[in-house]
């Protein structure tokens, strides 16, 4: 077999032993995709009503308001997600199967890419769950399906270069207690950005800081495809922060997994 | 015995330090095919440190090594591809069933379908998990997590293995099945590369035995080669009547007595010859001995005098190797 076919066939060797993984510990799974369920009902249900008033759009109320909330929810099932990749490359370092995964002649970037791989999976469930979710208490969207694969492609660009990020954090992790400490930071940027209210209703500094961090582009452009409201220059700007997050993410867990073991 | 085979691990010059604290100063190491090599040491001497550079997990600060015919700095996958190695912390993974364990690891060795799971059925078998198999490790006893990490190791087929402490924290009869299991290894031609802080370990398996301390090789040589590097044995002579005893402490110069326990201790390094001038001096003395006992230094002896303290494991393993003595 060649190099590449090898390569292949030990990143689905160790793509099989996450899914069992994830099945035998479903917990954690059931936990990422319960927390942006929660804030999508919390915020439609319990603040909707107001937050909607104040968007002042068409009808101002919770039904517009649920329109505008969703990309933003979209996206932090993606770094709730990702957070669980965090904690199980943690877990996988302090186990000692890394270490001797590293004396066997396979392919060294399998172990990372069977972790990438499997949580974008893991990912992929999420969003589904949580769309239909938002689907049930009255989304509704103008988007064609030109502009709906536009959208999916971009959310799992964005997820799978917020996962080689994550893979390092957990590689960077002293313990499984703090694997998932880095990336909670990754959960809270929809709420300091476009995620639930407009940018411009922020305090000044905050607004300034809400408006470029990588979340709001990612989120303005799935909200401008859905719901038709204008993109302007964030479509650019969403695809260069997931180049630039997902090559940082990859070059640094790479650099990370590298390292001598953690014993 | 040992020597005109090939090296399967020859290691010289190797070097590590973390930061300014040294951890391997300069050792050189010779194993040859199909024997086993015991390093010995205390913890924090650098054993694990030398397993995880000859296992490729770690870089060497300086040194040149082939394990397995292979240049380890040129081509560590082919080390990779020769070696296994079973740690002291279970290098299993807790989520999955023993034998799907055993699967992952004949997926990563590219068996087919089917000799992964002829092989698996097989190892199970071996190290008597059959009835587990479908357990998690986490629901394992040490001993049995323990024979599922070795299982693990063995399948690829490794020509070189490395064992560090392997045995440590195991109930005595476990220890034996693992040494059991370690002996028909090296009867089907492995190698074996083991670290170990118990001296009785060391002493039962390997053919060649290295003290490592403070990241220096202090002595190298076979168990009995070692023990004759120091002084310390004698023969002591029990006696009845404390009469007896002043007489045969007038007989041998050089010795020494002990009046509480009416015995006497004369120098010797236990070789038949001196034994029978002793007994013919005895004889032409018409002394009455009660008993007689010859005490060869073990390894703990040798420990001591090479490093000037006991090794820790000496005063873990208390009690369970008191001191050895041979009646003759």
């Amino acid at each position: 077999m060649s190099t590449l076919a090898l390569a292949a066939r030990d990143s689905r060797t160790m793509l099989r032993r996450n899914m069992r993984r994830w099945v035998r510990y479903p917990a954690m799974t059931v936990q990422l995709i319960g927390i942006p369920v929660i804030f999508l009902l919390m915020f439609a249900y319990v603040f909707g009503e107001t937050l909607g008033a104040g968007l002042g759009g068409p009808s101002g109320d919770r039904a517009d308001y649920i329109n505008y909330l969703v990309p933003g929810i979209i996206l932090m099932t993606v770094s709730a997600s990702v957070q669980g990749t965090a904690i199980s490359v943690a877990m996988d370092m302090h186990e000692g199967i890394i270490a001797r995964f590293r004396t066997m002649a396979i392919s060294r970037g399998a172990v990372l890419t069977g972790h990438v791989i499997g949580s974008f999976l893991q990912t992929l469930v999420g969003l589904v769950i949580v769309t239909g979710v938002a689907f049930l208490i009255g989304f509704r969207t103008n988007g064609n399906v030109a502009e709906w694969i536009a959208a999916i492609g971009l959310i799992c660009l964005f997820s799978i270069a917020l996962t080689w990020l994550a893979v390092a954090m957990g590689l960077k992790a002293k313990s499984v207690e703090t694997a998932s400490n880095l990336p909670t930071l990754l959960v809270l940027l929809p709420f300091l950005g476009s995620g639930f209210v407009p940018t411009d209703s922020l305090p000044a500094g905050m607004s300034w800081f809400a408006e470029y961090q990588p979340f709001s582009p990612v989120i303005e452009t799935v909200r401008g495809l859905l719901l038709g409201t204008e993109i302007g220059t964030n479509a650019v700007l969403a695809l260069a922060w997931t180049a630039a997050i997902g090559l940082f993410g990859y070059v640094w867990a790479l650099r990370l997994f590298r390292r001598p073991p953690v014993r | 015995m040992t020597l005109d085979r090939p090296a399967a691990i020859a290691a010289t010059g190797l070097r590590k330090a973390y930061g300014e604290q040294t951890v391997l100063d300069g050792i050189d190491l010779t194993v040859a095919e199909g024997t086993v090599f015991s390093l010995l040491g205390p913890n924090g001497a650098g054993k694990t440190t030398t397993v995880q550079i000859l296992s490729t997990l770690i870089q060497a600060d300086g040194g040149s090594i082939s394990v397995a015919g292979h240049d380890l700095a040129a081509d560590a996958d082919g080390v990779r591809g020769a070696i296994g190695v079973t740690g002291q912390f279970s290098a299993v993974d807790n989520l999955l069933t023993g034998e799907e364990n055993l699967l992952l690891m004949a997926d990563l060795h590219h068996l087919d379908r089917h000799e992964g799971r002829r092989r698996t059925a097989e190892l199970l078998e071996r190290f008597d998990l059959t009835d587990a198999a479908a357990k998690a490790p986490s629901m394992y006893s040490g001993g049995m997590r323990r024979k599922l990490d070795l299982a693990m190791t063995l399948m690829g087929d490794p020509k070189v293995i490395f064992l560090d402490e392997p045995t440590t924290g195991l109930d005595p009869r476990t220890r034996r099945t693992m040494w059991e299991a370690i002996r028909e290894l090296v009867a089907g031609g492995v190698t074996i590369f083991l670290t170990t802080q118990y001296l009785e370990e060391a002493d039962e398996l390997a053919d060649r035995i290295a003290l490592l301390d403070h990241g220096k090789i202090v002595a190298e040589g076979t168990s009995d080669e070692l023990k004759r590097l120091i002084p310390g044995g004698h023969l002591r002579l029990q006696f009845d009547d404390p009469a007896e005893l002043d007489q045969a402490a007038r007989t041998f110069a050089g010795s020494t007595r002990d009046d509480a326990a009416l015995a006497l201790q004369i120098p010797s390094d236990g070789d038949v010859h001196s034994l029978r001038a002793v007994l013919d001096h005895l004889d032409v003395a018409s002394i009455e001995v009660a008993s007689l006992t010859v005490h060869t230094p073990d390894l703990d002896d040798v420990f001591l005098a090479l490093t000037g303290r006991p090794a820790e494991a000496a005063e873990e393993a208390a009690g369970e190797t008191a001191e050895k003595e041979t009646v003759r």
